[in-house]
């Protein structure tokens, strides 16, 4: 059983504790967070040491692994502690607020040999994971075109003021949302070179943007859009797509199921000229627990399969996520 | 419990496999007349049970069937608690403090009302208490002999191995409600195992069961072994595995397995629905 921790007890936290807890080679010894309600309730129902304090908590267990799902701005100092004491991690998404200090991360975890993951879970979803297979088998031709979006209804009306409303603690549209269509960009099509044109829109929020517009431009030379919006209470929950358009057809995906038009037959992938359609029920594994969705079990499981194998390979490294701040911070200089 | 227990993700956009299909049902059903048709239309077709979230659009149904007494004679609904989305989109918003504070019944940090006191004891179990009060006001005068704990909160507690707050639960609905407590949940072999280990016996657990195995966590085996072998009421929930099986093949499977005390399926057309109720009758 690998030991392991957790800071942050939120909704992303809790989550992730709850799966953690449920592995068979996991084992959840002790939890932080700054909340003592909600420290009290899984002192009083669960079986987990509670901290506070993340340092005691780190000195006191010899943790082979640690999961961080704390405010984006605590993240480095919390990986960068625990990577120097050895601990494989896995960080919840936004990676870094500055480029800087995700550098840090990268390069102590890489010297330290130790297994690094940050929490993009829409690496890990069937559909995702199918349409990239699709774009490198080069069924669509040459690419002219793509869009990334995704919507939902987080802020849609004015509210107090948390972290996720001020930017620079990594709250808004453009971190929490937007961070996830970069990254799925990244992951299906390539790096993300340049962006222009940006539109940050505030709907609802004073100190932050609620959407997020802009052109992006690949290192493939390949150019696209994104349009990303988490004012819009038309969507019950988030919701994200892709589509890429090429000389011989068109892909648009979404967690749930793949559209595929194509100007001809397609005997490698079973397809015919026209529509084919391409459903999450055959493009997804059954996982051991299941909470909210197969990804965040199966993120977790890889995670664990990882350090199981100290392997420090990984399909949402740090290195990758810090790729995604990068773009953040583009965005960010070119709306100013 | 019936047979047939008739569900409500297609009047709130819920589609698991497709989000256009989501949005069409959105527009279907953006008055709450048209939810009230079909519901009508389900009755016509045999359907006796509506087990239905505590969506904030169920307590305009609600108010219809208290205002039609005599049509609605007989007619029972399973309330599913909470509407998670409400929750995880203010949590995501505001934290879970922050949540709770929204949603908490009465101002908490101003009264010294039961919620206040529960807050600043940090009694959780009187929280959940007043929480599923609030969840299950919509619903008064209104026969609901079963009421379930939805499946992203009955599996994080499961999870986390918080067992004694399902004891709470199934205590408070037992006593306040005088109701048969029910888990929705995606890991049912491991829920009745936690259940039976603090001594609920028999419980009603309402579980994905298809024929493709779809979020049968754990496996279609396991499943199905636990269903032959295991002393509890099982419902069969997703069976057409969101549309991938077709409908008389799915609940041919699903028919066929022994001890399956219930079928929920939702649909939108008289079509769909008369014929989904005939294909379950004719089985058996």
């Amino acid at each position: 059983m690998i030991k392991t921790g957790i800071i942050g007890l939120g909704k992303m936290g809790l989550s992730h504790a709850s799966i953690i807890n449920a592995h068979p080679d996991l084992d959840l010894v002790a939890v932080c967070d700054a909340s003592a309600l909600i420290l009290e309730a899984l002192r009083k129902y669960g079986n987990f040491k509670t901290y506070s304090d993340y340092n005691q908590m780190l000195a006191e267990n010899d943790l082979e692994a640690l999961f961080v799902a704390t405010p984006t701005k605590f993240h480095a100092e919390m990986v960068l502690k625990a990577l120097a004491k050895k601990v494989n991690v896995f960080c919840e998404k936004p990676f870094s607020l500055t480029v800087g200090d995700g550098l840090k991360m990268v390069e102590l975890a890489s010297s330290n040999n130790l297994v690094n993951q940050v929490g993009y879970h829409n690496r890990f979803i069937g559909t995702f994971n199918f349409v990239r297979k699709l774009i490198q088998s080069k069924i669509l031709g040459d690419l002219y075109h793509f869009v990334g979006e995704a919507y939902g209804p987080v802020v849609i009306k004015k509210k107090e003021a948390t972290w996720r409303s001020e930017s620079s603690e990594g709250g808004g549209c453009l971190f929490d949302y937007a961070s996830h269509v970069i990254n799925l960009v990244q992951f299906i099509l390539g790096d993300i070179h340049d962006v222009n044109g940006v539109m940050l829109k505030k709907i609802f929020s004073k100190g932050v943007e609620d959407a997020v517009y802009s052109g992006v431009s690949l290192e493939s030379g390949l150019t696209g859009l994104l349009s990303v919006n988490w004012s819009d209470e038309t969507y019950r929950k988030m919701s994200t797509q892709i589509t890429v358009m090429g000389t011989e057809g068109k892909i648009i995906a979404d967690a749930q199921e793949v559209k595929i038009y194509l100007r001809s037959d397609n005997p490698q992938f079973g397809f015919e000229k026209g529509w084919n359609m391409r459903y999450i029920t055959d493009l997804t594994e059954n996982v051991d627990f299941y909470l909210r969705g197969e990804e965040y079990s199966a993120q977790i499981d890889y995670f664990a399969r990882q350090v199981k194998a100290k392997s420090v390979e990984n399909v949402n490294s740090f290195s990758s996520a810090l790729k995604t701040d990068i773009v953040i911070d583009l965005i960010k200089s070119k709306a100013s | 419990m019936d047979r047939i227990l008739f569900g409500d993700n297609q009047f709130f956009a819920v589609n698991h496999l497709s989000d256009e299909k989501s949005r069409a049902q959105s527009i279907q059903f953006r008055k709450n007349d048209a939810i009230i048709k079909v519901l009508d239309i389900a009755i016509e077709e045999g359907v006796k049970t509506f087990m239905c979230t505590t969506h904030d659009r169920i307590s305009s149904v609600c108010d219809h069937i208290r205002a039609n007494p005599a049509q609605y004679k007989g007619f029972k609904i399973y309330p599913c608690m909470p509407y998670a989305h409400k929750y995880a989109n203010a949590v995501t918003e505001l934290g879970i403090v922050g949540a709770l504070k929204e949603y908490l019944p009465g101002n908490i940090f101003s009264t010294l009302a039961k919620g206040g006191m529960a807050f600043a004891r940090k009694d959780f179990i009187a929280m959940m208490e007043l929480m599923i009060d609030a969840e299950m006001k919509m619903f008064k005068g209104i026969d609901t002999p079963v009421i379930f704990i939805q499946n992203v909160i009955t599996d994080l507690i499961l999870g986390l191995g918080m067992k004694d707050v399902f004891k709470a639960y199934h205590e408070y609905i037992v006593k306040k409600y005088n109701a048969e407590p029910g888990y929705i949940t995606m890991n049912m072999p491991l829920l009745l195992d936690t259940l039976e280990g603090i001594g609920i016996k028999n419980p009603i657990i309402c579980s994905s069961i298809n024929k493709i195995g779809f979020r049968m966590s754990g496996g279609k085996e396991l499943y199905e072994k636990t269903i032959r072998e295991r002393q509890f009421r099982p419902i069969a929930m997703q069976v057409l595995a969101a549309g991938a099986i077709r409908p008389n093949e799915a609940f041919e499977y699903v028919c066929r397995l022994p001890n399956i005390e219930s079928i929920l399926f939702g649909a939108s057309s008289r079509e769909h629905i008369k014929n989904s109720v005939e294909t379950i009758k004719k089985i058996g």
